[in-house]
């Protein structure tokens, strides 16, 4: 048993050829079974043929891979025409010995049968067609067209059978292309010859809106991936969009920017978002997100960055008039190629092809920053769940390319589209701002608040902001009695502040002049006092002065009186009680 | 080429003017492709003598003929002339088949 035992890396890895089709080759991881028939099921009209001839096509062009096209319905003329439109020349590669076209005519009436026969002619046929090229790459459109043209099932299918089994020998890796059938994959059902690889297309209408969707029935001997995934048809031909990278593994970047609003940057604790993260308005009808998603990406110009902007509800002259009144130029930036105006009806194209759009349009102008205004009206185009995947994928990719984005979407909070918003998108945005009307008495207000802001502290406050003619200016909180004020109760408010103010004033120099006055009365009751003080001193100097001098006249009386000792002890003791 | 031009048709049947051009792709010495081969000349001995030109085309040999005449089922046999175009697929076993296929023998006959 042991010896049986690999090294998981030591089993080769099926070998696969590379489509060159965007996304298939994510999807299958890789390609189709190199060497193997790969059957492309689907209804009328979703892009069987197409897949296979780009098939072919990107063979020849990208891996220098020959191909053979062997059609049962169209003629060689008419593919080369239909896909003309797609870039692909089918004649200049038919020159060039690339491609070999070979159209199977089956008329039924002109075929009669009678006893035994195989198929060789068309083994030989195609084996001719493959080696004449040295084609790697074969697809048969549509085999199943057989079947009208040969009564005889038993041998049809037997010789089938044999094909696929003869072209697998061929070593050359087909696309086998075959109508749907009720409730079987194939009509003929083709499924249980080729075993390798069956690719289901499917073209559906939801609300009026045709969405493509392919899956991987089945791929032996491989993984792949199960879903099933949007595809398009565009003017490059076939497109899948696999779920780019749900793995959450992008970089990030601690870089600032700024919203373009200085006020909103201070909201944040560290003055502005980062680069590369998503950033979610939402609001009522008329809050000014279209304004602020503006100022965004004036302010990504301005630093020098390149911006995209999607509009879906505005035509780009109208954006860029509406955003003139209110002082942001946009038509400077657009001049300069800094700013590209994308605008489109959302219902005009169904979700993928929005999802591919941006994608390409992104890949061509390589923006920093993109701005979708708004996510919410592609709602109208698929239900929630839709909505919410094209999102997170077109979110994915805008991290994993390190693309500051902006969305803007509307909501109302009376019908079911708040839910969209909150389950839907917010939790993929990093950062969330609502913007909402307040209401007062007679008056509409708008105010903005930050619901959250991934990595950073912001402010809890909601702040009332005005659009100016010089954009938006946040205006500073101010609390009154019942909360934060706006609107006219602000003016009431500031009124009432500059009256108190006049009153303070008042009550400031009233007291000032008090204080004067009273200061000059004490001045005045001072002077008063030491009036009265001196002419006390005044009559008190004069009293000594007197008694003094009554002393004096006395003392020498008694020295002029006699000399007499028992007058000499009293003389004595005289003059110091006068002293 | 496979070339195996059979009876100079300009020699035989003026009266009725009509000439059969006929030809038979077979893939190698099959078994298949030798039952048709014979049946055919047959047929033609029978009911068309000298009114008619038969080549035998060999795909293995010249694959890129059987795009021409878009032959899928070997042996086919293809009625270039008279027009339209026919075409008899199988091992030609059912002679009332094969006549009527060819026109020479109309449905309304039997």
């Amino acid at each position: 048993m042991h010896k049986y035992k690999l090294a998981p890396t030591a089993l080769p890895q099926l070998p696969k050829a590379p489509t060159g089709i965007d996304g298939l080759d994510e999807i299958t991881e890789g390609g189709l079974p190199l060497g193997r028939p790969t059957l492309v099921c689907g209804s009328a009209g979703c892009g069987k043929t197409l897949l296979g001839i780009e098939f072919l096509v990107r063979g020849i062009l990208d891996y220098d891979e020959p191909g053979v096209l062997m059609t049962f319905e169209e003629t060689a003329d008419e593919l080369a025409a239909n896909v003309a439109s797609l870039g692909f020349d089918l004649q200049a590669m038919q020159a060039d010995k690339k491609l070999r076209v070979d159209h199977v005519h089956i008329d039924r009436s002109e075929i009669e049968e009678t006893g035994e026969y195989d198929l060789e002619g068309l083994f030989i046929r195609l084996g001719y067609a493959i080696d004449s090229i040295g084609a790697k790459r074969v697809m048969l459109d549509t085999i199943e067209a057989l079947f009208s043209g040969f009564p005889n099932e038993a041998v049809l299918r037997s010789e089938i059978r044999r094909l696929f089994r003869w072209l697998k020998d061929k070593g050359v890796t087909t696309i086998i292309t075959a109508e749907r059938g009720d409730g079987t994959l194939t009509r003929q059902g083709l499924e249980e010859y080729v075993s390798d690889c069956v690719i289901l297309l499917d073209n559906r209408v939801i609300d009026q809106i045709t969405t493509r969707r392919l899956r991987i029935v089945k791929y032996r001997g491989t993984t792949h991936g199960t879903n099933e995934y949007p595809y398009l048809i565009t003017e490059d031909g076939f497109s899948v969009l696999p779920v780019t990278s749900l793995k959450l593994e992008h970089t990030v970047s601690d870089e600032l920017i700024s919203s373009g609003v200085p006020g909103l940057d201070e909201m944040f604790t560290r003055r502005g978002w980062y680069k590369g993260s998503s950033i979610l308005i939402t609001g009522t009808a008329g809050t000014a997100k279209t304004t602020l998603a503006a100022s965004f990406a004036l302010e990504a110009c301005r630093r020098g960055e390149r911006c995209l902007f999607f509009a879906f509800e505005e035509s780009p002259a109208q954006l860029i008039r509406n955003m003139r009144t209110v002082g942001i130029d946009l038509q400077a930036y657009v001049d300069q190629g800094l700013l590209v105006i994308e605008a489109s009806r959302p219902t005009l194209n169904g979700l993928e092809r929005h999802l591919v759009t941006v994608h390409k349009l992104i890949g061509e102008y390589k923006p920093q920053a993109v701005v979708i205004d708004p996510i919410s009206n592609l709602v109208s185009v698929g239900s929630i769940s839709e909505v919410r995947s094209m999102l997170t994928r077109l979110i994915d990719f805008l991290k994993v390319n390190n693309i500051t984005a902006l969305f803007t979407a509307l909501i109302s909070g009376r019908d079911g589209r708040m839910e969209m918003t909150e389950e839907g998108v917010s939790s993929l945005v990093d950062t969330w701002i609502s913007v909402r009307d307040l209401e007062g008495i007679g008056e509409r207000n708008r105010g903005l608040s930050i619901l959250k802001a991934r990595g950073m502290a912001h402010s809890n406050q909601v702040r009332e902001f005005l659009v100016t003619e010089h954009g938006i200016q946040l205006l500073d909180v101010i609390i009154g009695p019942l909360g934060i004020i706006t609107g006219a109760s602000r003016l009431t408010q500031r009124m009432q502040e500059q009256a108190q103010l006049v009153a303070q004033q008042h009550e400031l120099s009233r007291r000032d002049r008090e204080l004067e006055r009273k200061r000059r009365v004490l001045e005045a009751t001072i002077a008063n006092l030491r009036t009265e003080f001196e002419s006390v001193e005044e009559e008190l100097r004069q009293v000594n002065d007197e008694e003094h001098a009554r002393h004096e006249a006395l003392a020498s009386k008694r020295h002029d009186g006699g000399h007499t000792l028992t007058t000499t002890a009293p003389a004595a003791s005289g003059p110091q009680h006068s002293a | 080429m496979m070339d195996i031009r059979e009876a100079p048709a300009d020699a035989a049947t003026p009266q009725d003017g009509d000439t059969w051009e006929l030809r038979l792709y077979v893939a190698g010495h099959t078994t298949k492709s030798v039952t048709a081969l014979a049946n055919l000349k047959r047929y033609c001995e029978q009911h068309l003598v000298g009114r008619y030109t038969l080549e035998v085309i060999d795909l293995l040999q010249n694959p890129q003929l059987a795009e021409g005449d878009q032959i899928l089922a070997i042996p086919t046999l293809v009625r270039k002339v008279p027009e339209p175009i026919r075409k008899i697929i199988g091992d030609l076993s059912n002679e009332e088949k094969v006549l009527v296929g060819l026109d020479i023998r109309s449905r309304s006959d039997h």
